[in-house]
């Protein structure tokens, strides 16, 4: 069995392996993202005390339940390939960056560890491209285009979550290329990889910003007091319209 | 906590809950994009062992999980994927436990150090 990786363990094919196994990158380059993710997510839980309170952290908690749920649901992009929602930008947006990484990760570990879905010795790569990168550049892309939500309500809001989340998913896409290019196994050039990874990914990308503009918009229409790129929005009045 | 907070994050979690459990069975069952992506120039084929890969691809890299024999491996229950809504929701109920579970203390840890 040993030389590939079985993607099905049992005789039909329902495949449900969404991350990255053990061996696509070599040791050093594993080990390498190993520290960076654990760096990340000390800085994200310590940070993170500014972004949670008794009253926010159940929310944080449902919306890392809800990132592991809808993770399950594989959409088809293109005949015979799919894509699943990452959930960096809708994390970022819903509980805030820090948190938003931590419930990232957190769904991480719980799918390598209960699920064998996602390498052991992959973890640190997976967290560093979906946990600190998607939601790092996701929350950037939302904070600048948060305007948006102000001039054109809801419909502003759905388009600055559509381009975050958008954004997320190209950025962790390109976090694998990075690693595939430090370490990566195989004889693939990276060149091949990079336009099937990134066209692949627009593509579910697509899909992830649908996903997170409904949700988003969905929860500030019933909560906007649970949505923390709305709570910590500069007050309107620093901008005096003429 | 406002009761209406409450049913807010009651409704949340019922959605999650479904999600997990039962709209989990409308999953495409094609490789990700990562996955086709490290499947480029393979050919899986079903043999009596499971499946192998022929060709050249990055995937014939990949180890097999060390957890592969976990009770819930592959979204499974035992090796039944008929069962894998019941797996989700373990899964999502579990992701909750462990997230909700550190962002109270993280919380805590919080409001100590403020007063």
């Amino acid at each position: 069995m040993a030389g590939y990786a079985p993607l099905v363990n049992s005789p039909n094919d329902a495949v449900l392996a969404m991350h990255m196994s053990d061996g696509l990158v070599d040791a050093p380059t594993s080990l390498l993202f190993g520290f960076v993710a654990v760096a990340g997510i000390t800085v994200a839980a310590w940070k993170a005390r500014t972004e949670l309170d008794e009253r926010t952290a159940p929310m944080a908690g449902l919306v890392a339940a809800f990132i592991f749920a809808v993770q399950m649901v594989n959409f088809p992009i293109l005949p015979g390939a799919s894509g699943h929602l990452l959930g960096g930008a809708l994390a970022a947006i819903l509980v805030g960056p820090y948190t938003g990484a931590l419930c990232v990760a957190i769904v991480l570990v719980v799918q390598a560890l209960l699920f064998a879905d996602g390498g052991i010795t992959a973890l640190g790569t997976n967290i560093t491209n979906m946990a600190l990168i998607g939601v790092g550049v996701g929350y950037a892309a939302a904070v600048a285009l948060r305007p948006l939500r102000r001039r054109f309500g809801d419909a502003g809001l759905a388009a600055l979550a559509f381009v975050a989340a958008l954004a997320n998913t190209l950025a962790a896409a390109s976090g694998f290329l990075l690693e595939y290019a430090l370490g990566g196994a195989g004889d693939t050039t990276l060149d091949t990889v990079a336009w099937y990874m990134l066209g692949t990914h627009t593509l579910i990308g697509v899909g992830e910003g649908l996903i997170t503009a409904l949700t988003v918009v969905a929860v500030a229409r019933a909560r906007p007091d649970l949505v923390y790129l709305l709570r910590t929005a500069p007050r309107p009045t620093t901008e005096v319209p003429a | 906590m406002t009761s209406r907070r409450s049913w807010f994050l009651a409704g949340f979690a019922v959605v999650a809950l479904l999600i997990a459990g039962v709209v989990s069975y409308l999953a495409s069952s094609s490789p990700d994009g990562l996955d086709s992506t490290t499947l480029r120039g393979c050919t899986v084929i079903e043999t009596a062992a499971g499946e192998e890969l022929t060709g050249t691809c990055i995937a014939q890299h990949a180890g097999e999980h060390h957890l592969a024999d976990g009770p819930l491996a592959d979204y499974t229950v035992a090796g039944n994927d008929n069962l894998s809504g019941i797996a989700g929701i373990l899964g999502a109920t579990a992701t909750f436990a462990v997230a909700g579970g550190l962002f109270w203390l993280i919380a805590r840890s919080g409001r100590t150090r403020r007063t």
